[in-house]
């Protein structure tokens, strides 16, 4: 394999509370090639936000630390980048878009505005140039009479139009990465499609890898290339989208896919949807050793003793589990 | 827009009207009268004391009198003060200068002072600067006008002697001396106005801020690359300023409240000290004029605050 684009290694970010260190994000491996769509996956509060976050090193400093870990941007330590240079790739070459398309834009400035605000700074474009830019941009994102839509407010577009709108303006750079945080969640299923096609169009015309993370295994399902399975704060599994769903190794990931419901058995069969029994253990004193162990049907007396390492169980294929040891 | 403003406009006669007419009713039932002294004075015989007051209209209805007093002001005719036989727009165009250009400077001052330390204080929550500030801020509203006026007066004025402690309006000096005096002799009565202020200020802003600071917006405007300072000038304070111009609008009545105090403590020959001598002296013609026009100031800056209001915030349409 070729030098990664975004090669996240053993990263932790931790954040100071009142009742000791969250260790929202602790040791996570996350390689992502040109042009490659990767999922993120796992439930609320495993720390796939946390690591997109620390990624653009968007993290408030305090409460957050980043503990340990390096994150190598096309061979560079992002980690290690002082404020200027980190300014410098922010939607530059890595663009963002979050989960909340209604308060994601400022609401006092029309959206060309806002377009504009980014090719000027990173562009040096003149008002002129930046507005045609930004009308250039809502047309790529499908945005209907975009001349005239550039000078309207955040308030005059639907959540699906806003995101859309975000889309625009994380990609007016044209960087080579687009960091998607649960880009349809606040949406309705039907707009859900539309962005997740819109998005796999812009892959394929302007050629940027994306980051794509999300709880809902349908959407990783359909747009991505290869999966890395979140839990407590780590990487229990990683593989391509085909080998996840088709041979889940991890105890955690077979309990994802089991939840998934089905339209084509549920009908006949009636059975109720298996659910993960437990909940997810603190990140204030998690547990030592694995920590779905105490949620897991196979769990034995390995499993809390240390934790397990990512291992290759096939070509391309990782897993975090006592299982498939040799 | 243009529309906007004239119907907002019609809006603020009926409430003009109104107002006028709680306030002659108030002051035409309060007790005594401006001819209370000639009744008591010997010098004055009673046929003369009933005939003026049969002249002045003051035992006729009070709705007949309030019909009068309106249909002659809206002739420009404000009536004169029965103490100093002046027109009563010309004692008003006297004063109203000093009294705006005082509380205009103090209004300038505290929102110099508080828009720069609530925005620091806000960004930093909980340093040592925003400890520093709220705490002052704390201090600063509590104190009332007439108790720092005078600590002012004490120190600058008695102990130090550097600043004149009775403002003048008629200064003798010319050209730049001149401005020097008026100057130095605004300098208490509008930082005790603008202190006070800038405490009540200081801490809105600084929960203003506070509000919008935390909002995904502003993740947004850190993503573009932008630098700090500008995320929080053009992002955080734009749209914290929204609310803050209410408040300043909607504090205009007790700064004009505040004013009529502070004027009494620095003699500053103001309309707020033309109102207290006027009720001292039961002067009902300029009693009323004053607390009109402070009524028509109190509605204009309203109405200015929803001009501004939807010039800051574009969901806003004025319809």
């Amino acid at each position: 394999m070729t030098e990664p684009l975004l090669d996240i290694r053993g990263l932790k970010t931790h954040f100071k509370t009142d009742d000791g260190m969250v260790r929202a994000v602790d040791g996570v491996d996350i390689a992502i090639g040109r042009g490659e769509t990767v999922g993120v996956v796992g439930e609320s509060g495993c720390g796939k936000t946390v690591t997109a976050m620390t990624v653009m090193k968007l993290i408030a400093m305090p409460p957050g630390e980043i503990v340990e870990g390096e994150i190598l941007w096309q061979g560079r330590d992002i980690v290690k980048m002082s404020p200027d240079e980190m300014r410098k790739i922010r939607s530059k070459e890595i663009g963002i878009i979050f989960q909340e398309p209604m308060t994601s834009l400022n609401p006092v400035y029309t959206v060309g505005d806002q377009i504009a605000e980014v090719v000027r700074l990173h562009e040096g474009l003149s008002r002129r140039e930046a507005t045609d830019r930004a009308i250039e941009m809502l047309r790529l994102v499908n945005i209907p009479t975009p001349e005239r839509r550039v000078k309207d407010y955040p308030h005059q577009f639907s959540g699906g139009m806003r995101q859309r709108v975000m889309i625009a303006m994380a990609l007016s750079c044209n960087p080579q990465l687009l960091i998607a945080d649960e880009p349809t969640t606040a949406l309705d299923v039907t707009i859900q499609a539309q962005i997740l096609d819109l998005l796999a169009e812009m892959r394929e015309r302007l050629g940027m890898a994306i980051m794509l993370i999300t709880h809902d295994m349908g959407v990783v399902a359909e747009t991505t290339h290869r999966v890395v399975v979140m839990y407590a704060g780590r990487v229990v599994e990683e593989a391509t989208v085909d080998r996840l769903f088709g041979d889940p190794k991890h105890p955690y990931t077979q309990g994802l896919i089991r939840s998934i419901p089905r339209i084509d058995t549920a009908a006949e069969k009636k059975e109720r949807l298996e659910a993960i029994g437990g909940v997810v253990p603190s990140l204030l004193h998690p547990p030592p050793g694995c920590r779905f162990a105490a949620r897991c049907r196979f769990a034995t007396d390995k499993c809390t003793e240390a934790m397990p390492p990512l291992r290759d169980v096939a070509p391309g294929h990782k897993v975090a589990c006592v299982l498939y040891d040799a | 827009m243009s529309q906007y403003l004239i119907r907002r406009i019609l809006i603020a006669l009926p409430s003009l009207l109104g107002i006028s007419l709680v306030l002659f009713t108030v002051l035409a039932l309060a007790p005594g009268d401006p001819f209370g002294e000639l009744a008591q004075n010997p010098a004055v015989p009673p046929e003369v004391a009933a005939s003026l007051r049969e002249k002045f209209g003051m035992d006729d209805p009070i709705w007949e009198r309030y019909v009068k007093w309106l249909t002659q002001m809206l002739q420009g005719n404000w009536g004169f003060s029965f103490v100093s036989r002046v027109d009563v727009d010309v004692l008003i165009m006297q004063r109203l200068p000093t009294t705006l250009i005082v509380i205009g400077s103090s209004q300038i001052l505290a929102l110099l002072v508080a828009l720069p330390v609530g925005v620091y204080a806000a960004v930093r929550p909980y340093s040592l600067f925003d400890q520093i500030a709220t705490t002052l801020a704390f201090i600063g509203f509590s104190l009332p006008t007439f108790f720092t006026g005078l600590m002012l007066i004490l120190i600058f004025s008695i102990t130090l002697d550097w600043l004149p402690f009775v403002y003048q309006s008629n200064v003798e000096a010319t050209g730049l001396a001149f401005y020097w005096e008026h100057f130095k002799q605004s300098i208490m009565p509008v930082s005790v106005l603008g202190l006070f202020q800038a405490g009540v200020l200081t801490r809105f802003v600084r929960s203003a801020v506070l509000d919008v600071v935390r909002l995904d917006f502003v993740t947004t405007a850190r993503a573009k690359g932008l630098r700090e300072r500008a995320v929080i000038v053009k992002h955080i304070v734009r749209n914290a300023m929204i609310p803050v111009v209410t408040l300043v609008a909607l504090q205009m009545p007790a700064v004009f409240g505040g004013a009529v105090v502070t004027e009494q403590i620095f003699r500053v020959p103001g309309i707020g000290s033309l109102l207290i001598a006027a009720i001292l002296a039961n002067d009902t013609p300029v009693i009323m004029a004053v607390t009109f026009v402070f009524a028509c100031l109190v509605i204009l800056f309203n109405l200015i605050a929803d001009l501004l209001y939807g010039w800051l915030d574009p969901r806003i349409s004025y319809r």
